[in-house]
């Protein structure tokens, strides 16, 4: 096992490398004088002499390229012009806060969709599953960011049960029932959609499970059927459920650019978002590249999370 | 009908979508001639009015400006920019995909990989770094939007195209001297067209919701041009004094998305066949019971099978798959079913422990009992205590019914686990032992083993050990040798064979082979179509078979030594069991058929044990 997850660490190098090209080609497409451009509002002269020497802004494409690697390899990310700080401490900053968001939302996903979906296929066609599917239709259906509005209306302004917005009260704040009380309804939020697309898709992948011959088996051995299906079945439907996971993941951080903004949330999205409306590029490069990495390991844990449920898979 | 209800929801659903999406469309080609304010024409005195008031039905924003107008202006404004999202992803994709498949080798796998990198994003970064290098604005948002599906499109066309690339048409465009691009836009875009627009039909709902969702950032339509998405950002700032702003503009993007998933959803379903013939079913945890007739008395068989009927519904097909079946066996003894596939043998079976896939298979008559007991009636508990405990299976093909994800000693510790309160070390001794008495090799070893890491002949193993496991009076074997090659197939009849001698325990066993008959079974009943034609001591059924089907069926059997007798395969197939001739089944591939076959029902005739249903029987029996 130690072996796989360091051969899977070592064929997400060209990942990284690819991710960091295709940033840096959008970014190549600033139209006009990249200094400026970067810049922006803060293109004083003594600033354009200063970021044309630090990234190398003169010379051509590819040496641009391998300075502004080399630079992030180093931990060196540039310096954010409208914070007025360097790019990669303001990002560790506001990845947590990204992080017990997006991670909530990513265990509420998961749990609650893949719940939904063995009662929906064990129940197939009856109540509970017609329940089911009528939430799934209206649940991904729904813009997270607009839910997020309605939830505010409801539970914030009409029923006063949760506050407006934000990560602590900013009077007295602090502490973890504070910060549990502003994250349920983000966490919600950004949960809909990618639960019902997991409810759906572990549905099928259940119902799919309960026609193998394996099942058959269990029942015929006398297995009860609870543990036929939370045990074989769901077992053997996790292997499909897995990866659907994994894309979820993407999902909800994509959606967290928009929840964050809803709800004040001083997250990474709401970070980017900013950066991009003040043409604070090198903060929006760097996150950018930063989000993508994290994404890509995730994506190995996932991998690796699949390699121990399901022992075909050569390790 | 159950079945058929739901399939109608679904289509009353994609109805609706189509309805719904139909009135947006409709009232968004209207807008340019209907009577409606001008949609940024502001008028501070009169901002934030409710809706409802006159003037201005859906009421006005912070700018006074009339709301119903500006929905309806930025749900034009959107579903263009969505449509054309989709558009513009859907033909730099299949480009993409078309080149990458069609010319294949090193710059196939170049622009994948380039593909696969794109993918490794969460789709909103890429968009967010293309906005940000672009600058915000509808336009570079849409470009966004459509880049970021690009990988999407480019992934489903190359898999097609790379079939397509070496088919008999392209190989001939290409020898009679067309172009390459010629190739690609007359011989394959055309296979490929309706991909690309089902693909563009499941993606568009998700373009207009990613493209609002960028203009509700502020990174899309900037002001006074206003689609739902920005119309949304806008509101926030007066959620709470002036909700209606927000939900406006937030529930038509709801039903414009709804309304197109729901289409699509429809459409997809019905173009899918496995759902209209109910092959998504689940198998419910026992067959469903529907019995029409009245239940036969208890006989003192220790399994009796008495008149069983099983049916499976498909939509409004209904086939017989047991009509009036009934079998016996006694402690210590071993009765074969056979016949050809199709026969009906298999169901029979799984009818016994109510183990028939249901939905679509039902038992509407008869009964089977177990020492008097009947299970077709009885209660799931009832049942679940008896499978696998005292009535056992082992079923074929041991790969597909090994739980693959769990190691073989685990299946069989549960397998007593679930009718012993015993620990997982005992459970795993007694396996251990069970293996041991199958004789498995290294049988340690092997209770850490999955099935995937065995051979055909220890999977089969393992499936028997696992039917011994609670020493079961009863072990029903559906052609538990057929999947094995004939030296082991030899050893794992012989083993059977032990077993019922050491045990005393009562076989059924299902094949389609008279040779393992003739090895193992006392008693053979033969079945076609659903019924049983002729049953007896295997001796007596082997040297003097009466129906003219057994006769035939046991010349398929080759003999070994037996000289150059000839093979006669039966001509003709088994009749489909939805449309049963009336009379004998057999008369349409019968030589000896007469008119008489084909008139009426023709009784089991003959003193138990030797029956045959046949007018005309080979040889008469006594």
């Amino acid at each position: 096992m130690g072996r796989y997850i360091l051969r899977r660490l070592i064929s997400a190098i060209p990942v990284l490398l690819g991710i960091t090209v295709i940033v840096f080609a959008i970014m190549s497409l600033i139209p006009g004088d990249p200094a400026t451009a970067i810049l922006g509002a803060y293109a004083t002269p003594e600033n354009v002499a200063r970021i044309n020497r630090d990234l190398g802004l003169d010379q051509p494409a590819i040496q641009r390229y391998f300075i502004w690697l080399g630079n992030m390899l180093t931990g060196e990310f540039g310096r954010s012009y409208s914070l007025n700080r360097p790019v990669l401490d303001e990002i560790l900053d506001r990845f947590g806060a990204t992080l017990i968001l997006a991670g909530t939302a990513f265990v509420l996903c998961a749990v609650l969709g893949v719940l939904a979906g063995v009662i929906s296929a064990s129940r197939q066609y009856g109540w509970a599953d017609k329940a089911i599917t009528f939430a799934v239709i209206i649940g991904i259906s729904i813009p997270s960011f607009f839910l997020g509005m309605l939830m505010i209306l409801i539970f914030a302004v009409r029923l006063k049960w949760l506050p407006v917005s934000g990560m602590y009260a900013i009077y007295g704040g602090g502490g973890l029932g504070d910060l549990l009380t502003h994250l349920i309804m983000p966490a919600f939020a950004l949960a809909v959609v990618a639960t019902g697309v997991v409810a759906w898709l572990s549905r099928g992948a259940m119902l799919e499970v309960l026609r193998q011959d394996y099942i058959r088996t269990a029942r015929a051995k006398g297995v009860p059927e609870r543990r036929v299906l939370m045990g074989h079945a769901l077992r053997a439907a996790m292997v499909s459920i897995i990866p659907v996971l994994g894309l979820q993941a993407g999902f909800v951080l994509s959606g967290a650019v928009y929840i964050e903004t809803v709800f004040q949330w001083p997250g990474i999205g709401r970070m980017l978002v900013d950066a991009i409306l003040k043409r604070d590029l090198l903060l929006v490069q760097g996150g950018v590249v930063f989000v993508a990495a994290i994404y890509v390991l995730f994506n190995i844990a996932v991998d690796v999370a699949q390699s121990m449920l399901d022992p075909r898979i050569k390790t | 009908m159950k079945l058929f209800l739901s399939l109608l929801f679904r289509n009353r659903l994609a109805g609706f979508g189509a309805v719904v999406l139909g009135i947006v469309v409709l009232a968004v080609l209207a807008t340019p001639f209907l009577p409606l304010p001008d949609p940024n024409a502001t008028d501070t005195a009169q901002k934030f009015l409710r809706p409802g008031t006159a003037g201005h039905l859906l009421g006005t924003d912070h700018l006074g400006r009339d709301l119903l107008s500006r929905l309806l202006w930025g749900t034009r404004l959107s579903l263009a920019v969505g449509v054309a999202a989709a558009v513009m992803a859907a033909l730099g994709g299949s480009a993409v995909g078309l080149i990458a498949g069609y010319v294949g080798g090193r710059t196939d796998n170049i622009i994948m990989r380039g593909v696969d990198m794109l993918m490794a994003f969460p789709y909103i970064l890429l968009a967010l770094a293309i906005v940000a290098a672009l600058g915000p604005g509808l336009l570079n948002a849409l470009i966004a939007v459509a880049v970021v599906n690009i990988p999407f499109f480019a992934r489903n066309i190359r898999g097609i195209v790379v079939g397509l690339a070496h088919r008999e048409f392209v190989e001939a465009a290409r020898l009679s001297g067309m172009s390459h691009i010629r190739i690609m836009l007359s011989e394959i875009l055309p296979n490929v067209v309706p991909v690309i627009v089902i693909a563009m039909s499941t993606t568009v709902g998700w373009m207009i919701l990613e493209t609002a969702g960028l203009s509700f950032l502020g990174l899309g339509s900037q002001p006074p041009t206003a689609d739902l998405g920005s119309m949304l950002g806008e509101a926030r700032a007066a959620l709470i004094t002036a909700p209606h702003t927000a939900l406006v503009p937030g529930a038509m993007i709801f039903l414009i998305v709804m309304s197109i998933n729901l289409l699509g959803d429809g459409v997809r379903d019905a173009l899918d066949p496995r759902l209209r013939s109910g092959a998504l079913s689940r198998p419910m945890a026992a067959a469903l019971v529907r019995r029409n007739g009245p239940v036969p008395e208890a006989s003192d068989d220790l399994l009796a099978l008495q008149d069983l009927h099983t049916e499976f519904h498909a939509g409004k097909r209904v086939l017989r798959a047991v009509s009036g079946v009934s079998l016996a066996v006694k402690p210590g003894e071993c009765l074969g079913v056979i016949g050809e596939s199709g026969s009906g043998k298999s169901v029979t079976a799984l009818s016994v422990m109510g183990l028939v896939a249901s939905p679509p298979g039902v038992i509407t008559g008869g009964a089977a009992r177990f020492k008097g007991q009947d299970m077709i009636g009885a209660d799931f508990e009832t049942l679940r205590r008896l499978r696998g405990d005292r009535i056992a299976y082992i079923f074929q093909d041991p790969l597909a019914t090994l739980h693959p994800l769990y190691k073989v000693g685990r299946q069989m510790a549960e397998a007593i686990q679930v009718h012993h309160q015993i620990g997982n070390a005992e459970a795993r001794a007694r396996a251990l032992d069970l293996f041991r008495q199958v004789r498995i090799p290294n049988p340690e070893s092997r209770l850490d083993s999955y099935p995937h890491e065995l051979s055909g002949g220890m999977r089969q193993r393992v499936g028997i050990a696992m039917a011994l496991a609670n020493d079961p009076d009863v072990i029903i074997a559906d052609e538990p040798t057929t999947a094995l090659d004939v030296t082991v197939q030899a050893q794992i009849l012989s083993l059977l064979d032990d077993l019922r001698r050491e045990r005393g325990l009562a076989i059924v066993f299902i094949t389609h082979d008279f040779g393992v008959v003739a090895q193992l079974c006392d008693r053979v009943a033969v079945m076609y179509a659903g019924r049983i034609v002729e049953e007896g001591p295997t001796m007596a059924v082997l040297e003097a078979p009466a129906h003219p089907y057994t006769r035939r069926l046991i010349a398929c059997v080759p003999e070994l030594g037996g000289g150059r007798r000839e093979l006669a395969a039966i001509p003709g197939l088994p009749p489909a069991v939805d449309a049963l001739p009336p009379g004998c089944a057999f008369a349409p591939r019968c030589d000896k058929a007469q008119e008489a076959c084909r008139a009426g029902d023709i009784a089991l005739e003959g003193a138990s044990p030797r029956r045959v249903r046949c007018i005309f029987p080979e040889e008469a029996i006594a």
